[in-house]
């Protein structure tokens, strides 16, 4: 009834078949796999964040929104811009080398800014996510929270869930909860002190 | 076997009974190519001055027409972008929902989906459609929306036109088309371009991917084909043994 | 991996291990590779695993659309477009399901006509089919809660008019109504439970129902285009003569099925998604306005033969529950099919001109009453929809009589092949 069975052949053709239909099913996985990236809301409701920063006075901090978290932008005096490397040794990463921060702002040592005069990072504790309230009159015996910061409080952020104190540019202290310091996002500044978050290049300016 | 062919043909049939246009004056064939990027560019040059200023495109996002269309951002901005937008966002109208509704007694619509749901021909017939009409508060009608809400943006364009009636079968006067009245400041043929630019354009905001998906359906195709191949192969080397 | 084990349990490594605890050979064995079909499937016997194919596909589709959509009614529409233009590859995800929906039916039509060809419905298969029957029957709820999900202006009206056909139900209709509906219009509320029972409860129940269907096919075997029962002329080693392992013959063949269905369905997909308005119809680009019905309202394409024998019952008596009645029965009719069916033989094959002529007729008034179901009741649809009604109950009401009286042809012994 039957001639001698060709195995080869249906072996190629199973791997011929079997293949091209793997391969199917790759193409056929990557829109599903592909659909939970962020969507184009996502990216609109994540763009980049404008601010005037102009507006703040020396030793006032602002808050704004970007990305669904709480970025600080403080407006730094002369004075307290002075003192940032006079206190290392409180510091448990004095040269942000385990925290996370653009490059740029890494290299820009203890003012951890673009321009020194403003501060702009993350408002979201290292330790567990809470948000830091600022404490920003240096050598005071400041309330905050119930809690004494101390005679040599050099002024800077001060997390009432645990107690995690940062210096005035996110540094955190020795022996807090908080492992870093806080976290740098990337952004720029461009004419007129306007300040853009989410972005390393200045927008260009529109007329 | 041949049950199935007729069962195709009928319904194949049918489908185009349902798609066909019911009563009603005959729509004008658009000859919009949405492959024709030139035109889409066109066309969004063209909606976004003459009509965006009532007419919101909310599900369409500037950044994608700019993708979409070839159009680098630094140009989007400056010639396409009138509002307070950004660039994600989609294209919003200024006027608010309480003056339209007071100035044109209704909200005009949203575009977004027009072409989907009416057809790139009826958009194209529309802006044609316009005619001298001193019953209406606006002083103008439409051929193909009787008693529309909104003026004749494009007359300084088109010129004014005027309706045509013909007796029907019971010898009542009835509209059955419109003729130039007076010229406008385009010519016949630049005034359908500048339409058809128009309609195209609207029938890409219907579906930004169509012109992606119809070139990547050629090779989806194709792939098909040749597993279908291979599969028809197996199949008939396996069924050697049976029989 | 090859499946090498001889017997259950005496398998080495980790089939053998799992064996032990899984009828996982076992199951391999008596449901695809020692299975034994019939050799003489032809091009009909496609329509079951396409079935199965284009379930998947809604499941899988489906459940990647919920990650998206947003099941109220001020969002719903919105959400629609976002899957379409927002998240990446959303419309293919999009496009898949809806041309499933319609491709859905299109296979379980042909299968079903399958069955009335070669007499699949009748002993011992009778509750194969009752299960196929209630398939079609969920499968039809499915589809239309799974239309009113866009909450377009088709979708609107459409629910609008298919929950109000319940109130002509006498006397507890009216409460039915606002039952159904949670609120005394279609309202947010019809469509959050509309999705909830499309994206959970009935696909739910629809597997439950395709895995019976399945259980009860391979308890007594397939039938066959020759409706004879190959089990009666075994061979030496038990296996019917004329059958044929599923494995690996009917997995290469279905294989070729699937892969000629794929190029149509994705043929639409990425050439004519609205199928000419057919499949995605154009009113639903609109969203739902309860102020404004669309100039013609029309249910999907695969709803319309039943729409069509609703609207040809005219009011008596001050009601319209007749033509709901006749709409219901036109599906409940199809579960008395083993019963109806006389004929000394199963297969058409060897049965006589009156069968053959009656299904010709049903056919075509089934396709006819689509016609007349997608028109606006005017011309000659309203008569010809009447008279397709009539023509339809004739084929099952008379199918008794005409069955047992014809003159049948002498069947086989054994199958004989068409190819």
């Amino acid at each position: 009834m039957s001639d001698e069975v060709d195995h080869s052949r249906r072996r190629l053709l199973t791997a011929a078949t079997v293949g091209t239909g793997a391969i199917g099913v790759a193409f056929a996985a990557v829109p599903f796999l592909a659909s939970w990236k962020p969507s184009a809301r996502a990216k609109a409701l994540g763009a980049p964040v404008e601010v005037d920063a102009s507006k703040l006075e020396s030793g006032q901090m602002m808050k704004v929104v970007w990305r669904g978290q709480a970025v600080f932008i403080v407006r730094r005096a002369k004075t307290v811009i002075d003192q940032l490397g006079g206190h290392d040794d409180m510091l448990a990463d004095p040269k942000s080398d385990d925290s996370e921060q653009p490059a740029y702002i890494k290299s820009s040592g203890a003012a951890r800014a673009r321009n020194p005069e403003f501060w702009v990072g993350l408002a979201v504790c290292t330790h567990l996510g809470c948000s830091p309230l600022g404490a920003f009159e240096p050598n005071n015996s400041f309330q905050v929270a119930g809690a004494d910061l101390g005679a040599n409080w050099p002024g800077g952020f001060y997390c009432p869930c645990h107690g995690s104190k940062y210096d005035i540019s996110g540094r955190v202290f020795k022996s807090m909860p908080a492992p870093k310091n806080l976290t740098v996002p990337p952004y720029a500044i461009g004419a007129n002190t306007r300040i853009a978050i989410g972005v390393d290049d200045a927008p260009k300016a529109v007329s | 076997m041949n049950k199935l062919w007729i069962l195709l043909a009928v319904g194949l049939f049918s489908g185009g009974i349902a798609a066909a246009d019911e009563g009603g004056v005959e729509l004008q064939h658009s000859g919009a190519d949405i492959s024709n990027v030139d035109s889409l560019q066109r066309g969004a040059r063209n909606f976004m001055n003459y009509c965006s200023g009532c007419h919101s495109l909310t599900y369409l996002r500037y950044n994608r027409m700019g993708t979409d269309l070839h159009i680098p951002e630094t140009e989007l901005v400056k010639n396409l972008m009138f509002t307070t937008d950004k660039v994600f966002d989609g294209v919003n109208i200024a006027m608010s929902k309480t003056d339209s509704e007071n100035w044109f007694g209704k909200q005009p619509p949203d575009l977004s989906l027009m072409a989907r749901e009416r057809g790139v021909d009826y958009i194209y017939s529309f802006l044609k459609g316009f005619y001298v009409d001193h019953a209406r508060i606006w002083g103008v009608n439409n051929l193909y929306l009787p008693n529309v809400a909104m003026p004749d943006v494009l007359a300084s364009l088109q010129g004014l036109q005027k309706p045509v009636f013909k007796p029907d079968s019971s010898a009542r006067m009835v509209l059955v088309d419109v003729e130039s009245m007076s010229p406008g400041a385009m010519k016949p043929e630049e005034y359908d371009q500048f339409v058809r630019d128009i309609a195209n354009f609207l029938d890409y905001a219907g579906e930004p991917v169509k012109a992606k998906r119809q070139s990547m359906g050629v090779f989806i195709t194709l792939f098909l084909l040749v597993f279908f191949v291979f599969a028809y192969l197996l199949k008939k080397e396996y069924w050697k043994d049976v029989h | 991996m090859a499946l090498a084990p001889e017997s259950a349990g005496s398998g080495k490594g980790l089939v053998g291990w799992i064996d032990q605890r899984f009828p996982l050979t076992k199951m391999w064995k008596e449901q695809v590779s020692e299975y034994y079909a019939p050799k003489n499937f032809n091009f009909w016997y496609y329509f079951g695993v396409l079935s199965l194919v284009v379930l998947a596909n809604q499941l899988i589709t489906g459940i990647f659309l919920t990650m998206s959509y947003k099941p109220s009614s001020a969002e719903a529409f919105a959400s629609i477009e976002y899957i379409m233009r927002d998240v990446e590859w959303g419309w293919l995800i999009r496009y898949m399901h809806s041309t499933g929906a319609s491709a859905f039916f299109i296979v379980i039509y042909l299968h079903m006509f399958r069955a009335l060809l070669y007499g699949s419905a009748r002993k011992p298969r009778e509750l194969i089919w009752i299960f196929g029957c209630l398939i079609f029957l969920l499968l039809m709820a499915e589809a239309f809660m799974g239309y009113v999900l866009p909450w377009g202006n088709m979708s609107y009206w459409g629910a609008q008019v298919i929950v109000s056909l319940f109130s002509s139900i006498p006397v507890i209709g009216g409460s039915l109504v606002e039952w159904i509906r949670g609120d005394y219009y279609i309202a947010d509320a019809t469509l959050n439970r509309f999705f909830a029972l499309h994206v959970a409860a009935l696909p739910l129940a629809l597997v439950f129902l395709v895995i019976a269907h399945l259980m009860a096919l391979h308890e007594v075997g397939s039938n066959n285009p020759d409706g004879i029962e190959i089990k009666k002329h075994k061979g030496p080693d038990g296996h019917p003569l004329d059958g044929i392992p599923f494995h690996p013959y009917y997995t290469v063949k279905d294989l070729v099925g699937v892969a000629g269905f794929l190029l149509l369905f994705f043929g639409v997909i990425f050439f004519a998604p609205t199928f000419g308005g057919l499949f995605l119809e154009a009113p639903n680009f609109e969203p739902a306005n309860p102020l404004q019905t669309p100039p013609h309202i029309a249910p999907v394409w695969y709803f319309t033969p039943f729409y069509a024998m609703l609207r040809a019952v005219p009011s008596f008596a001050g009601t319209q529950v007749w033509g709901v009645m006749v709409m219901g029965a036109a599906v409940f009719v199809l579960f008395l099919v083993p019963w109806l069916d006389r004929s000394p033989v199963k297969s058409i094959r060897y049965k006589g001109p009156i069968y053959k002529i009656m299904l010709g007729i049903f056919v075509a008034s089934f396709i006819a009453l689509a016609i007349c179901g997608l028109k606006p009741p005017s011309g000659i649809y309203p008569n010809l929809a009447k008279v397709c009604t009539v023509l339809y109950f004739a084929f099952f009401v008379f199918m008794p009589i005409y069955t047992k009286m014809e003159k049948t042809k002498p069947v086989p012994e054994r199958v004989t092949s068409h190819e």
